[in-house]
C-alpha cells in the first residue's frame, strides 16, 4: 500500500476568492507582513501497490482530483521523495 | 421538437424547466442521468442543483454520469445543448464549453435578479438583437467565470460570449458588473459551433408573466425556431 499526497491550487493568474478573503482579512488582524495567502485543496489517496502507480494516481488528478483548466497539483509520496509539480 | 432534460443526484430546477416548456408549449420529459438513450429527444438541457452534492467541484462527478457519453456524442453530431447554472458547471468540466467557474467575489451565495446584456455572438439559442437588456435571476455561490487570457480572446473573437452581467441600462461599471466577479461579466458562453450553451442565470424561472416575467422566454423559443428552420 502506498500513501499520496495531493495539494490541489489554482494556477497563476486565476483569482482565488478565499485566498483573497484570507489575505485581507489577515491584513484587517495587524498581520502587515503578509503579502500573500492562497487557499488549495489536500487530498490524501491510499492505493495498492503496482507497477504503474504513481501514473495512475496523476491520471486521477488529471481526470477527476483537480481541473486542469483552472487547477494544478502536486503529488507527493508520503513516505518517499516528491513527485513532478 | 422535444426536449430532454437530465436529472442527476441533487438536480433541483429540472422540474422549473420543464414546467417553463410545458407553459411555451414545447414537448418534453425528463432524462435519467443513468440513461445512455436520448433517442426522440432535439435538445438537451442540463439543470440547475447541486449535482452530485458540488463534491470535488461543482459539476466535476456529473461529468462522469453514463448519460452524459450520449450528451457529448449529441453535441458532436450538432445536436442543441443548453446548461443552466450547475448545468453550465457541469459542462465546463466535461470540456463542452471553455472556462470554468470558481467561488463568487466576497464568497456569498448570490440570489437576485440581475440585468443581463446579450452580446453578438453565434449562439443557437439566442436570437435576440445584440445589446438586448433581460432580466433573470441568479442563484449561485460559484458563478464567477474564469479563463486563460487566450482562451477570452478566442471567445471574444468567435462570438462565443452570449450574456453578460451588466448595469440596469445596459453599459458595463468600470470595475465590472458581475455580482459574482466573473471575468469580462461573461454570465454564457457558448461552444465554438454555437449548440452549446452555458449560463449561470435561470431563465426558466423568467417564463411565465403570472410569476416573475417573461424574459426567459427567447431562451427556449430561439432554440425551437432554429431547429425548425435547420
Amino acid at each position: 500500500m502506498a500513501r499520496y499526497e495531493i495539494f490541489v491550487t489554482y494556477k497563476q493568474g486565476i483569482f482565488d476568492p478565499p485566498g483573497a478573503t484570507a489575505e485581507r482579512a489577515l491584513t484587517s488582524l495587524g498581520y502587515d507582513e503578509v503579502e500573500s495567502v492562497k487557499i488549495g485543496k489536500y487530498i490524501r489517496v491510499e492505493v495498492a501497490d503496482g507497477p504503474d502507480e504513481t501514473a495512475r494516481v496523476r491520471e486521477m488528478c488529471d481526470k477527476l482530483l483537480a481541473n486542469p483548466v483552472i487547477e494544478e497539483y502536486r503529488i507527493v509520496e508520503a513516505s518517499g521523495p516528491v513527485i513532478g509539480g | 421538437m422535444k426536449f430532454g432534460v437530465v436529472r442527476f443526484p441533487g438536480s433541483n430546477c429540472e422540474q422549473d424547466i420543464v414546467i417553463a416548456c410545458r407553459y411555451l408549449g414545447i414537448d418534453v420529459d425528463y432524462i435519467w442521468h443513468g440513461d445512455t438513450d436520448l433517442a426522440g429527444f432535439d435538445a438537451i438541457a442540463l439543470p440547475g442543483g447541486f449535482s452530485y452534492g458540488d463534491y470535488i467541484r461543482c459539476g466535476a462527478v456529473a461529468r462522469f454520469s453514463p448519460v452524459m457519453g450520449e450528451v457529448v456524442r449529441f453535441a458532436e453530431r450538432g445536436g442543441p445543448v443548453l446548461g443552466v447554472c450547475n448545468g453550465f458547471q457541469i459542462l465546463t468540466e466535461a470540456h463542452m464549453l471553455p472556462g470554468a467557474m470558481v467561488r463568487n467575489r466576497g464568497l456569498k451565495f448570490i440570489c437576485e435578479t440581475v440585468p443581463l446584456r446579450v452580446e453578438r455572438s453565434i449562439c443557437q439559442w439566442v436570437d435576440l438583437p445584440a445589446g438586448s437588456v433581460v432580466r433573470m435571476p441568479i442563484a449561485h455561490a460559484e458563478g464567477n467565470y474564469t479563463a486563460d487570457a487566450e482562451t477570452l480572446k478566442l471567445l471574444e473573437a468567435n462570438g462565443q460570449v452570449v450574456i453578460r452581467y451588466c448595469e440596469p441600462d445596459g453599459t458595463r461599471a468600470a470595475g465590472g458588473s458581475a455580482p459574482n466577479g466573473a471575468t469580462d461579466d461573461i454570465a454564457g458562453v457558448c461552444n465554438e459551433r454555437g449548440n452549446v450553451f452555458g449560463l449561470m442565470p435561470h431563465p426558466e424561472r423568467v417564463v411565465d408573466p403570472e410569476a416573475s416575467g417573461t424574459d426567459g422566454q427567447p431562451f427556449f423559443t430561439a432554440i425551437v425556431e432554429h431547429m425548425a428552420g435547420v
